[in-house]
């Protein structure tokens, strides 16, 4: 495996008023590695994702992705870049089809302007069509061709999050950052789901940053794992230190471990 | 019919066929109705672009509106019209630089107030409308308050020349919006709608895809107030007040947020609807009208809140009995 760092990031801190959610974070990512993110709720691992993603500006510190400094790039731009993410609730594209979330992730691939969309060109055409092709063929890896056409809002919540992911791997991203995928599903779900995040690794070359709840689950499928409590990083190893770290037995069992899908961020 | 849809050069025949029998068959208060109705179709289809589709909130759909009529009449009266056949080819020209200059302010407007999140477009687009109107009420090189007489319009046969001009533009209108919006890039509009942090994650530059939605109205506002412009021959700054923006606003939400066919209809029923409730204010010595209209309008909302057609399309339902 290659040794390079894809992502760096810097003593990022997010302070919000008085609480620091984020504090003074250090870590990297190596290329084509799947490193897990975990902690208890409101441990601050969706505010670290809003920070690498650019919805929110760090108070202090800095990431760098593939060697880009990301200060001031909005959200956009670093999807561009190829860094890319899920929702941990879910943010479909609602009322348009499975089909149209994952072309709309594609638009940034696209060389036609609109004026080759209102005439209708052969540019135009070429690039719809192999733009589709590639989403159905993403849509097939995760077995959601069949409802290509129906409303995104239709599908049942476990196809909802494998449409997040798809949607996000339409945007050819070198890294994919997934915030809880499995939430919500079941233990035959998640073990299908993690399957899946297995074989587009291989398949796309991803390198990925999996938060997850589900603490087994994390140390089956991660090399790396990092623990987040209040903001600050308390532990970071292989699976095998996480699990015998004091440290990080402290702070799951000093908080109680329920699910807490309904957060809103 | 379903083919004319797909191809603009039938749909325009089909429009002028139909046009050649309004043209026989009805006298020529229908007639200015059709062409009207026309103009606020291109009204309601541009405006459903923001409004609809990529979920914006314009107000101030009838200052772009004038800034097209008021630019197209003032070239009009710089500038000789080409001889007759080819008469039509200066209305277009004067159609399309009107639309530039609206596409222009929409830009100055758009880009501004887009950047920000929240609803700072429906203020802006709102102040825009009033001060465009002020400006020409103190503009005496176009009339002032007094308004802008004779603007040169088609010559005889007067309804068949300027349904021609209105027609055309009604097709170009449709055509190059259903276009985008069927693309990719105009899906993005939709994602803007649907959720902004969504579509910036994925790549999308929200921002940019509202202005150039927001320029695009624009334009065919611009077109709008152009043939408005030539087929009265006369230009107020009255009728660009709010109440018309207000009522682009109403076409699009009675039609259906993102509805093509929705705006067409709208566009057609809040034309028709006070005109045919005229007989009813001389029978009875009071003018119902707006009364029977807001009730009609709110009516609809509480039957169908989505509009006639929420986000479908005539085409859909067709699709789905035949199927
Ligand atoms: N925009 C915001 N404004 C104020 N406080 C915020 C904001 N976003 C997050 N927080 C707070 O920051 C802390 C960390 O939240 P975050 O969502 O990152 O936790 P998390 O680790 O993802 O939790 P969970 O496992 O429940 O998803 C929480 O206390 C939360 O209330
Ligand atoms: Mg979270």
């Amino acid at each position: 495996m290659s040794a390079k760092n894809l992502l760096e990031v810097q003593k990022i801190t997010m302070q919000f008023g008085g609480l620091k959610a984020v504090d003074s974070l250090e870590f990297h990512i190596k290329e084509g590695e799947l490193m897990g993110l975990i902690g208890p709720n409101g441990a601050g691992k969706t505010t670290v994702f809003n920070m690498l993603t650019g919805v929110y500006q760090p108070t202090s510190g800095q990431v760098v992705f593939a060697g880009m400094p990301l200060k001031g790039l909005k959200p956009f731009q670093i999807s561009h870049l190829g860094m890319t993410r899920t929702f941990q609730n879910i943010r479909l594209f609602k009322e348009l089809s499975v089909l149209e979330n994952v072309l709309i992730a594609g638009a940034q691939h696209l060389t036609y302007g609109l004026g080759a969309a209102v005439m209708q060109n052969s540019l135009f055409l070429k690039e719809e069509k192999s733009l589709r092709e590639q989403a159905m063929h993403l849509l097939k890896i995760f077995n959601l061709e069949g409802k290509a056409h129906a409303p995104s809002m239709a599908l049942p919540y476990g196809e909802q999050r494998k449409l997040e992911i798809v949607r996000a791997l339409a945007t050819k991203p070198q890294l994919i950052c997934l915030d809880e995928p499995a939430a919500g599903m079941n233990h035959q779900e998640t073990h299908n789901l993690m399957d899946l995040i297995a074989k587009i690794r291989k398949e796309f070359n991803l390198t990925v940053l999996l938060i997850e709840h589900d603490m087994k689950l994390v140390m089956g499928i991660c090399e790396r794992i990092m623990v987040l409590d209040h903001g600050i990083k308390i532990e970071e190893g292989t699976p095998q230190v996480i699990q015998n770290s004091a440290k990080v037995i402290e702070a799951y069992l000093g908080v109680d471990d329920e699910d807490n899908t309904a957060e809103v961020h | 019919m379903l083919k004319a849809l797909k191809n603009p050069f039938l749909a325009l025949l089909a429009m002028l066929a139909f046009g050649a029998i309004v043209n026989v068959a009805f006298n020529s208060f229908i007639q200015l109705m059709l062409v009207i109705i026309l103009i606020n179709m291109i009204l309601a289809m541009s405006l459903n672009l923001v409004n609809g589709y990529t979920g914006q909130f314009s107000l101030g759909h009838a200052g772009f509106m004038a800034v097209g009529a008021y630019a197209s009449a003032y070239l009009s009266t710089q500038m000789p019209l080409l001889p007759q056949p080819f008469e039509i080819f200066s209305f277009l020209l004067y159609a399309l630089v009107g639309g530039c200059l609206a596409a222009a302010a929409g830009f100055v407007v758009g880009l501004p107030s887009l950047r920000l999140k929240g609803d700072y477009l429906a203020i802006v687009t709102l102040g825009f409308g009033e001060i465009i109107r002020v400006v020409l009420q103190s503009t005496p090189a176009v009339g002032g308050a007094r308004g802008m007489f004779g603007i040169p319009g088609p010559s005889e046969p007067k309804f068949i020349a300027g349904y021609i001009h209105a027609s055309i533009w009604v097709i170009i209108t449709f055509f190059v919006i259903w276009r985008v919006v069927k693309s990719t890039h105009g899906r993005a509009f939709l994602s803007v709608r649907e959720d902004e942090i969504a579509a910036e994650a994925m790549g999308i530059n929200t921002t940019k895809a509202k202005v150039r939605a927001f320029v695009l109205s624009s334009f065919f506002a611009g077109i709008a107030g152009s043939i408005f412009a030539h087929f009265t021959n006369y230009l107020n700054p009255s009728s660009f007040s709010f109440a018309r923006s207000v009522d682009s606003v109403i076409m699009v939400v009675l039609g259906g947020m993102g509805s093509m066919s929705g705006a067409i209809l709208a566009a057609i029923f809040i034309t028709v609807m006070p005109e045919a409730l005229r007989p009813l204010q001389e029978l009875t010595g009071v003018d119902l009208r707006m009364v029977i209209y807001a009730l009609s309008l709110i009516l609809l909302m509480i039957l169908r809140p989505k509009g006639l057609f929420g986000n479908k399309e005539i085409t859909d339902y067709v699709r789905k009995k035949s199927s």
